[in-house]
């Protein structure tokens, strides 16, 4: 039996210098073709012999994602027992994310949980007595995939989703009725109206793709903690990182008594940045219930930005909080480089020294603007060479539900293509119908009964 | 019991003499077997009870579909209507659908004659008061006298006839459609056989006096100038009559009115109905309360045939009191002074959850038992005839020990029905809809021969000769739309002049001729004159022609879906099968599963409450089996 080609990220991707990217089915080659660019020359990978490695780029057009080994794999001796391409790249959830997204640009789709496994044992690669692990895979993924893809998609853009389908919905319902009932109601002149509308909701998924894109169709992202002593210019950071003024900034300590999150996107990557009251021995009860909640906060977090102000002395409030960040991946700054210098670098180093931390250190000034470039390199850095862990399933989700949305979108440009072309009326429900479909799959609705619903509960039908 | 009682032996028993016994008899006798089929009433063979059509969107697709299988539908209704049209002909070719009115009393007179005429088809007044079993099958039934009918298979085909009663206001008849006999003992004998069922209700308008109407108040509505029969073997010429008018008038804002008023006095909101109805053919009470801002609504005064002043008042079906309707009748336009003839009234009904068969139409729980039409919760009487028919065939199947027809979703409309009624929850009658069939643009009316002749000639009821055609056009249609997509055609005069005429934009290079078919404004039809090699071939073949080459993108991806589908459909699952002991399903699904036992893992991913990781467990699980089968 030929299947489609399916692509998933093989490896886990927190923590690993290399990742995997594996393509399996008919079409492996040819997608691999289409993202593959040799070092030199240009080669065409579908030529090459089973079983050999090839240094190379994965490009999206002229772009270059990564620089990769490539390993083909032909049928039947491969883990699948279909040809399967397997992509070594840099680990780090972001760039296995973006060669995943480019071989479903050109042709994979997004495997279904414990695809490959299924696909392994049906195809006779797995052994008879091991059908019950290869349930327990499926499952296990499944769950895993279930639980993530509805709870990580963020409320509003839920909402959009099904406001675009339900929209798409009534579109079908009405010229379904129309068809089934064509003494009843009239479908004249109906294409320009409906042109207008798929235009109108193709910008709105064009939208949700774009934010899918910066990571934002997702509630999670890398808890970022801001932290240190009042006044160290924690909220002048928050502002900058999220470029605009979301937090109050006044010369007087303590004035960020509760605690401010915000979403910041640094280049694709989404930082949950949480600003925090200053931590410092206090007697106000309203800052000390924020210093608490700082530290909680602080415990919680993926990565902690621990501010200093380099301008005063290093306290016994700066000791404790430092000694907070044990464990923890963390970035020190020294802010208010632009003052005479009291806490210097090689001071704060030496403390760390003492308590076994080694946290890169850098100097700023977020009132000149100095420094803050190198942070957001450091950032990601730390992110692309996988230091920075979190819920990587939450990735993969992205990459189904941005598929999902390419679909849909396609379908709705066909939409349009039949209206422009002159069709009749019953050729636009075909594609209106696979829009639903592909949006469907990430609300987890199907589009049957809804339609008839609609048909019936919208449209009057005579008899 | 007395002890001489009349006792006879017959191959299959059909229980019911509408759309669907008359389809179902029919095939059965035709396949060789001795067929008795019984009906409450001889005079009620083949009745229409509601309204005076047969075909429409859809429904007409289903009766080219029985008539390619070889059923009758087709060939009674073009020798009885007194009026056609095509609907939706402005639309694409897979929404065209045949509607025609037919001449009620003929209709039935003529299939009743069909059935006389049918050897080995013996016609039985008499109610079915219980069905006979042995071991989990099927051995016959009894009748109210109680005689006793020996079969090896029953087919179930009672309509709205079981326990039914007629409801107008706070009247209640107990009887069947049109005061006819209900049959009201069989109920308890399918109950005792484990049997679901479910009461659903339908209802139909009042039929008026036409002397009574007031046609100009109206707007005439005609038939199509050349009538397109509904049977493939209808030779097109016979067709061609003078036809009968419908008429078009309005309710208003006074027929609302006095609806809203005495709402309360309808069985329906009065609680007094229980059974489910249908909301794709809603009551005029319905229809006022659920689209309130509707200022009026449309409706068809119908002729229910040539020897009768009586007329169908379409589209205000309602069960509200006898005095009501007349005053709502009354306040639309032409009905001023209408008489009714018969009343409006809602029917109420048991018929069985469809859960309960296989997609052959048999039921899972007594062997060579077989049932078809509203019994099987459906509503109209195209779907009835379908369902027959498949019933029918399948009966005879099992009796010959040969593989069931089950035709599958991307075959028919059919097939389409039949895998909605046996694997998806069915509350209310179930109509077929064009939007039901996924790939429609595959399942036209136009080609339902080229869909189905195959299979009603190894059936057995399609003849030889009537095959041979079909192969045959199938050769003359792939001919040419090859050759038509190698046919060049130059940017000469005569071509532009051609174009020009049409609307079209001029060439500036050469085209293919097929290149110019699929423009909007063109068609093959219209490229004659321009093609000059074009072979003489018959109108169906070049119809084929236009729509392959027109929507070839369209179909091609159509296919392509279908070929997806096919792969689950054919992956079978076994009979009577407990999921409980497949490992990793998850509840809902085991429990879904069992309660549906579906036949293929297709079907089985179409059951609400089973998700794709289930049908990913099932496929490992199914593999997990054959591999220990072969050791």
């Amino acid at each position: 039996m030929k299947t489609d080609t399916i692509a998933a990220i093989a490896t886990a991707m927190a923590n690993s210098g290399i990742g995997i990217i594996r393509i399996s089915g008919g079409e492996a080659f040819s997608v691999i073709d289409k993202i593959y660019r040799p070092k030199k020359g240009n080669k065409k990978l579908s030529q090459a012999e089973s079983h050999t490695v090839h240094y190379g780029y994965i490009c999206d057009g002229e772009k270059v994602v990564d620089e990769v080994m490539v390993l083909i794999l032909k049928s039947p001796n491969t883990y699948t027992r279909e040809d399967t391409v397997e992509i070594d790249c840099h680990g780090g959830t972001l760039v296995q994310t973006r060669i995943l997204e480019t071989a479903i640009k050109y042709g994979a789709r997004p495997a279904e949980p414990g695809e490959f496994t299924k696909r392994a044992f049906l195809n006779g690669r797995i052994d008879l007595s091991q059908a019950e692990s290869v349930i327990e895979v499926i499952n296990a993924q499944n769950d895993f995939a279930l639980e993530s893809s509805l709870r990580q998609l963020q409320g509003t853009v839920k909402e959009k989703i099904q406001g675009i389908r339900g929209k798409l919905i009534h579109e079908i319902a009405f010229i379904e009725s129309a068809l089934d009932d064509p003494e009843h109601i009239s479908i004249e002149g109906y294409g320009e109206r409906l042109m207008e509308t798929v235009s109108e909701l193709s910008t709105q998924i064009s939208e949700l793709i774009l934010n899918a894109e910066n990571g934002s169709l997702l509630k999670e992202g890398i808890n970022t903690v801001i932290i240190g002593k009042p006044n160290v210019g924690k909220s002048s950071l928050m502002n900058m990182l999220a470029g605009e003024e979301r937090a109050i900034v006044t010369d007087i300590a303590g004035t960020t008594r509760d605690i401010l999150k915000e979403q910041v996107n640094l280049n694709g990557i989404t930082l949950n940045v949480i600003d925090t009251a200053g931590i410092r021995d206090t007697r106000d009860v309203v800052e000390q219930i924020g210093v608490d909640r700082a530290k909680t906060y602080l415990s919680q977090a993926d990565l902690v930005l621990y501010m200093v102000d380099s301008s005063v002395s290093f306290d016994v409030n700066d000791e404790e909080i430092l000694s907070l960040l044990s464990g923890k991946k963390a970035i020190v700054l020294l802010n208010k480089s632009d003052l005479d210098q009291v806490t210097t670098e090689e001071l704060v180093r030496a403390k760390m020294g003492q308590k076994q931390m080694g946290h890169p250190i850098f100097p700023i000034s977020i009132k000149d603007g100095k420094g803050t470039k190198e942070l957001e390199r450091a950032i990601q850095e730390l992110f692309f060479h996988g230091e920075i862990s979190f819920n990587n399933e939450i990735y993969i989700t992205n990459v189904r539900q941005k598929s999902a949305l390419q679909s849909a979108l396609e379908s709705l440009s066909m939409v349009k293509q039949s209206i422009e072309d002159g069709m009749p009326e019953d050729f636009y429900s075909i594609d209106l119908v696979g829009a639903c479909e592909e949006l469907g799959n990430i609300t987890g609705e199907s589009v049957g009964e809804d339609l008839v619903n609609e048909i019936f509960s919208k449209f009057c039908m005579g008899k | 019991m007395p002890m001489s009682c009349v006792t006879e032996n017959y191959d299959i028993c059909v229980v019911g003499a509408g759309h669907a016994g008359c389809e179902a008899a029919l095939a059965c006798a035709r396949l060789g077997l001795e067929t008795i089929v019984f009906t409450v009433s001889v005079e009620s063979i083949a009745l229409m009870p509601c309204n005076p059509n047969i075909g429409g969107s859809s429904k007409g697709h289903l009766v080219r579909e029985v008539d390619a299988l070889g059923g009758q539908m087709g060939i009674n209704i073009d020798r009885t209507f007194i009026q056609s049209k095509m609907l939706n002909v402005s639309k694409g070719p897979a929404v065209h659908s045949l509607r025609a009115q037919a001449d009620k009393s003929e209709y039935s007179r003529e299939m009743r004659r069909t059935l006389e005429q049918t050897e080995g088809l013996t016609i039985r007044q008499a109610e079915v008061t219980e069905l006979i079993t042995e071991d989990g099958a099927v051995k016959g039934v009894k009748t109210f006298s109680g005689a006793m009918y020996y079969s090896k298979a029953v087919v179930l085909c009672t309509g709205t006839y079981l326990k039914s009663r007629c409801l107008y206001g706070d009247v209640v008849h107990y009887t069947g459609p049109n005061g006819l006999q209900p049959a009201n003992r069989l109920s308890e004998s399918l109950r005792a056989h484990g049997i679901e069922l479910f009461r659903f209700k339908t209802g139909t308008p009042a039929r008026i006096d036409s002397r009574s109407v007031d046609f100009s108040k109206m707007q005439e509505q005609k038939g199509d100038s050349t009538v397109v029969p509904f049977s493939f073997t209808t030779n097109p010429e016979d067709v061609q009559i003078a036809q009968a008018s419908c008429w078009l008038t309005y309710t208003n804002e006074d027929t609302h009115e006095i609806i809203r008023e005495n709402l309360n006095r309808s069985p329906l909101y009065s609680g007094m109905i229980e059974g489910t109805g249908p909301r794709y053919c809603p009551s005029i009470e319905d229809k006022v309360v659920r689209f309130a801002d509707k200022e009026r609504h449309q409706v068809f005064i119908e002729p229910e045939g040539l020897s009768t002043n009586e007329m169908y008042v379409g589209g205000m079906s309602s069960s509200l009191p006898e005095d009501v309707q007349y005053r709502m009748y009354r306040t639309v336009a032409g009905l001023e002074h209408v008489k009714i003839v018969r009343n409006a009234y809602a029917i109420e009904y048991d018929c069985i959850n469809p859960r309960q068969l296989y997609p052959s139409l048999e039921f899972k729980a007594v062997k060579g038992l077989f049932s078809g039409g509203q019994f099987n919760g459906s509503s109209g009487y195209e779907e009835a005839a379908a369902q027959g028919l498949v019933a029918g065939i399948n009966a005879a199947m099992y009796l010959k020990g040969k593989e069931p027809l089950v035709l599958d979703r991307s075959t028919s409309y059919i097939g389409v029905l039949i895998d909605d009624l046996v694997t998806k929850e069915n509350r209310e009658p179930y109509r077929m809809m064009t939007s039901r069939a996924e790939y429609r643009l595959l399942l036209r009316q136009d080609n339902a021969d080229l869909r189905l002749s195959k299979i009603g000639y190894e059936v057995g009821l399609i003849p030889q000769e009537r095959y041979q055609w079909v192969l045959e056009k199938e050769r003359l249609i792939e001919k040419e739309v090859d050759r038509v997509q190698h046919v060049k055609i130059g940017a000469n005069a005569l071509v532009q002049k051609l174009l020009e005429e049409h609307g079209s934009t001029p060439l500036k290079t050469g085209a293919s001729l097929a290149e110019l078919i699929r423009r909007p404004e063109l068609s093959y039809g219209i490229l004659a004159e321009i093609d000059k090699d074009r072979p003489d071939l018959p109108d169906e073949v070049a119809e084929q022609v236009n729509i392959n080459i027109k929507y070839d993108g369209y179909i091609k991806r159509q296919l392509k879906q279908v070929k997806d589908f096919k792969k689950l459909e054919s992956k079978n699952l076994p009979e009577q099968f407990d999921y409980s002991q497949v490992n990793g399903l998850r509840i809902e699904a085991q429990q879904k599963l069992n309660l549906y036992q579906p036949v293929n893992v297709g079907q089985a991913s179409r059951i609400s409450g089973v998700s794709p990781a289930d049908i990913s467990v099932l496929l490992v699980y199914l593999e997990q089996m054959y591999r220990k089968k072969q050791g």
